[in-house]
């Protein structure tokens, strides 16, 4: 019971508990504390006597440090130390690494590497310190900064089955394209921050971080102290997206210059800092092939990408991830390819692989439906396999069909015109898309403990992170659900390194994972509690404290005897994991406008409707959806990291210069969450759901494009200059 | 280092007097100084909205103003607008809708939407007004009046929501 998950669990237990409150849409219980500004977030820890430390970048791409001018900078009022100490990071932690990523920041690998940390009194001596520091280059040359000229190799073996150029070469109707998407940054609102604090040999870190467990296996690395002398607390996070999966320049220097200066000091990544040198979303060229007979079955798929990383990371952004198992098609290619270029590290970037090769496999299946003469729905119904393609594998449940028929209905698909340019309001072009949603489905390790208070109340701890994803309100839910306590009686405790290692955030698999921790645990209670009332733990019934079985009937509080009952629940993934396809899936409908005469893109319209199993909030699932789909209008209109291919600096590093979607280009979105359970996603029947609602959206949005004016696109973001000079005449 | 004579001002209703290092910013000063941590810091340069607050009725953001600058104003932070068992009708409307995830953006989010509300209520027009002499309450007004607060987890929706119900329920 307490180890891997290996058969699929059809007991759908939550579904017989009588508590009610799981898949409820309840508010957050930290809600109050947020919308107050009382919830606290890393850099707001105010330890004594603490002082302030800026990091300073390079000003070139690659090379080494001459000379660093610091005798005037440590003169300066208030300065404490100038510290470029060669267990520093060069670059962020990849996502479960465990481990310390590339240190010694001496050598410099991309423009904007940090090099050192100069620490003052306050904050405004730091940053003053910070820009006075003059640091002298032995520059190289022949850097690598295009990804378009670098020469490539394969990231991973590419899967290949039977003859995909033959099949195009037999194709009653296919499609060649080439489709480019820029790089992405996760710019989550709160920068990356740590105030470290030693006590003896023991460090605290107050830090903004993803995953607590794998954090402090970093931290300690990269310090080269043993795990245990670390402690992370983080119980608010202020947003991830990937970006706080593993451990980055601010802690270790913080924790460091902390050593040193036998005081706290806190690190605050500027935001130029953590565009320049926290990871960033690959670009990816992409060229899907696709091949079909006369009925529009597919033939043939070939998605081969190309993306780029620093030398000797392993990430490639897996740009094929989804296309691997979402439609038929015997014969097959598909690999993704990568380039070693002098850029900032690449690395999870939310929904890292589906986000940006979905949008393309999208776009590709309109234009083949417009090919095949099919409606985009039809076309994608008739090539859903029966088995994962090349592996044979069913899936464990999949509601792509029904969020294709039931979005259709909802949105009013019926009303669209299948040829472009067909709809004209004044200056605007009109025009609808559809596509599909897909991401994979994870299950990860995670440990939970319940404790099951003497009077009745409910504690649940784990080390999980809550980034804005509600896992203190689903935690609490299935546990209030699962032991009939009342959610006014529950409370959660997370990110704190000293409670039961959690998943983590990240990879949709926070909710299900940790979610599935909880649920063992109060497995275990519930066996004890039935037990103590001579039932079946089956046949109990727990619900407002009382616990029922048949005719037996008593008050936990009696059962309890005046003592607590605790368990650590944990799960890890097995079998079901190899033995099933496993996917959220869903559907996006979207209605844009395109001016005529500016070529400008507005989002009019946009539903996604979504099947990942059970849903545990909601409230909190759908703003999941919302938040991904916002993302997805992002990456098809706005978003773009430019780098000049002269010196390899990032050029538009902050908020004014790369284009996050703004109040005024989001309308209100619909979202419609299918019931479904998914038993062999998890003991909850639960999938992810926080990567799903970008997975398509920007494939939905260049489908309504064409729609409208007839221009396909196959350079992502949608800018105006993308479309201007291919728009149709418009005073026709 | 520190500046004479002296910055003398309220936050939230308290009497404050800033004497301190003349570059720190208003946001820093509330930050780091007072302890009021509910104004938050995305980017230091004017360009998220987390760190607004309303300064003598209006929003600004507080990374572009200095401590020392604010001789005689009358400022109102997040804090100042509510307490987690005291909630402002807004910061109600938020948790019911679901006006956020992460919460960093948050109370930027509301208490540019509160002072917002009152520009709204002031008559003053926006760049979406089609009548500059008699505003039309619409969803497209409060997104282009909110367009200054950023929100990266995308909960533009749910935001807007919770400005709508408020409108809706004063006449």
């Amino acid at each position: 019971m307490f180890g891997t998950f290996d058969s699929p669990d059809q007991r759908n237990l939550l579904d017989r508990t009588g508590q009610g409150i799981i898949g409820k849409g309840l508010d957050r219980p930290e809600a109050g504390l947020k919308v107050t500004g009382r919830a606290t977030y890393a850099a707001e820890y105010r330890p004594e006597n603490c002082a302030d430390g800026v990091l300073v970048t390079a000003t070139v791409a690659q090379g080494k440090i001459l000379q660093i001018e610091s005798e005037k900078i440590e003169a300066l009022p208030g300065v404490l130390g100038i510290f470029t100490d060669k267990l520093m990071l060069r670059r962020p932690a990849q996502g479960t690494a465990g481990r310390a990523p590339a240190q010694d920041p001496r050598q410099i690998e991309y423009h904007g590497q940090p090099l050192a940390l100069v620490v003052a009194e306050t904050f405004e001596q730091a940053m003053h310190a910070a820009k006075a520091l003059c640091i002298t280059y032995e520059r190289h040359h022949d850097v690598p900064y295009d990804p378009e000229t670098a020469p490539s190799e394969p990231a991973e073996k590419p899967i290949i089955l039977g003859d995909l150029d033959e099949a195009m070469a037999n194709a009653a109707h296919k499609v060649d394209a080439t489709y480019e998407t820029a790089g992405h940054a996760s710019a989550a609102m709160e920068p990356h921050a740590s105030i470290a604090s030693w006590q003896g040999d023991d460090l605290t870190i107050w830090g903004s971080f993803q995953m607590i467990s794998h954090n402090v296996k970093e931290l300690a690395d990269a310090l080269r102290i043993a795990p245990k002398r670390v402690r992370i607390l983080s119980p608010y996070v202020g947003g991830g997206f990937g970006s706080k999966l593993g451990i980055s320049h601010d802690a270790v220097a913080a924790a460091l210059a902390a050593k040193a200066l036998g005081r706290p000091v806190r690190v605050v990544l500027t935001r130029q800092q953590v565009f320049t040198t926290i990871m960033r979303r690959s670009e990816t060229r992409q060229r899907l092939r696709l091949a079909a007979d006369g009925d529009g079955r597919l033939t043939g798929l070939g998605h081969e990408a190309w993306v780029s990383n620093l030398p000797q990371e392993s990430f490639a952004e897996p740009v094929t991830q989804a296309t691997q198992f979402l439609y038929g098609g015997e014969n097959r290619k598909l690999c993704v390819n990568i380039a070693r270029i002098s850029r900032l590290t690449a690395g999870s970037v939310r929904a890292p692989g589906e986000a940006v090769g979905m949008q393309a496999l999208e776009a590709a299946m309109d234009e083949l439906a417009e090919r095949a003469g099919l409606d985009p729905i039809e076309l994608r119904k008739r090539n859903l396999p029966s088995s994962e393609p090349g592996k044979d594998r069913p899936y464990s449940s999949r509601m792509l069909a029904e969020a294709l028929d039931q979005g259709a209905a909802a949105f009013g698909w019926h009303e669209r015109q299948p040829k472009p340019c067909m709809t004209r309001e004044g200056e605007w072009w009109i025009g609808l898309g559809v596509a599909s949603a897909a991401r994979v489905n994870m299950l990860m390790p995670a440990a939970a403990r319940v404790r099951l208070e003497p009077d009745g109340s409910l504690l649940v701890q784990s080390d999980q992170t809550d980034i804005g994803t509600g896992s203190y309100a689903i935690l609490g839910q299935i546990a209030g659900e699962m032991l009939g306590v009342p959610i006014e009686r529950v409370r959660v405790e997370l990110g704190d390194s000293e409670l039961p290692s959690g998943a983590g955030s990240g990879g949709s698999f926070g909710a299900s994972s940790t979610g599935s921790a909880v649920f063992r645990a109060c497995e275990a209670i519930r066996d004890r509690l039935a037990h103590r009332l001579g039932a079946r733990s089956d046949r109990l019934d727990l619900r407002n404290g009382i616990a029922s079985s048949g005719e037996r009937s008593a008050p936990v509080a009696e059962l309890l005897r005046g003592y607590a009952l605790e368990e650590i629940g944990r799960i890890k993934p097995g079998k079901t994991q190899i033995d099933y396809a496993q996917a959220s899936y869903g559907a996006f409908f979207c209605e844009v406008a395109v001016n005529a005469f500016t070529a400008e893109t507005r989002i009019r319209r946009l539903l996604g409707v979504f099947g990942f199993g059970r849903v545990l909030n909601q409230k909190t699932a759908r703003s999941q959806c919302l938040g991904g789909m916002v993302w997805g209008i992002g990456s098809a209109l706005s978003e773009e990291l430019s780098f000049d291919l002269r010196d390899g600096r990032l050029m538009n590093h902050d908020l004014e210069q790369y284009h996050l979607p703004v109040h005024a280009d989001i309308p209100d979105l619909d979202v419609i969450l299918l019931e479904e359970r998914d038993t062999a996603a998890s003991p909850l029947q639960a999938k992810g759901v926080g990567e799903l609602g970008i997975c398509g959206t920007a494939g939905a949005i260049a489908n309504a494009v064409y729609n409208a004016c007839g221009v396909r696109a196959y350079s992502f973001p949608i800018t105006p200059d993308r479309l201007i000079d291919r728009l149709p005449e418009p005073l026709t | 280092m520190s500046c004479n004579p002296p910055a003398k001002f309220t936050v939230n209703g308290m009497a404050r007097t800033y004497t301190g290092d003349p570059r720190r910013s208003l946001l820093d000063f509330l930050r780091d100084d007072l302890g009021l941590c509910g104004t938050k810091k995305g980017c230091d340069h004017g360009q998220c909205g987390a760190c607004t607050v309303i300064v003598d009725g209006r929003r600004i953001n507080s990374c572009l103003t200095l401590a020392i600058m604010q001789h005689g104003s009358e400022i109102t932070t997040i804090e100042g607008l509510g307490e987690p068992d005291h909630l402002s009708a807004l910061q109600r409307a938020f948790i019911k809708h679901d006006g956020f995830q992460c919460g960093y953006c948050t109370p930027g989010q509301i208490c540019s939407a509160t002072a917002m509300l009152e520009e709204l209520a002031q008559g003053w027009p926006s760049h979406v007004s089609a009548d500059l002499q008699h505003i039309k309450l619409s969803d497209d007004e409060l997104r282009e009046r909110m367009s200054g607060n950023l929100c990266r987890c995308g909960a533009y929706s749910n935001i807007i929501a919770a400005i709508r119900e408020i409108t809706e329920a004063t006449p």
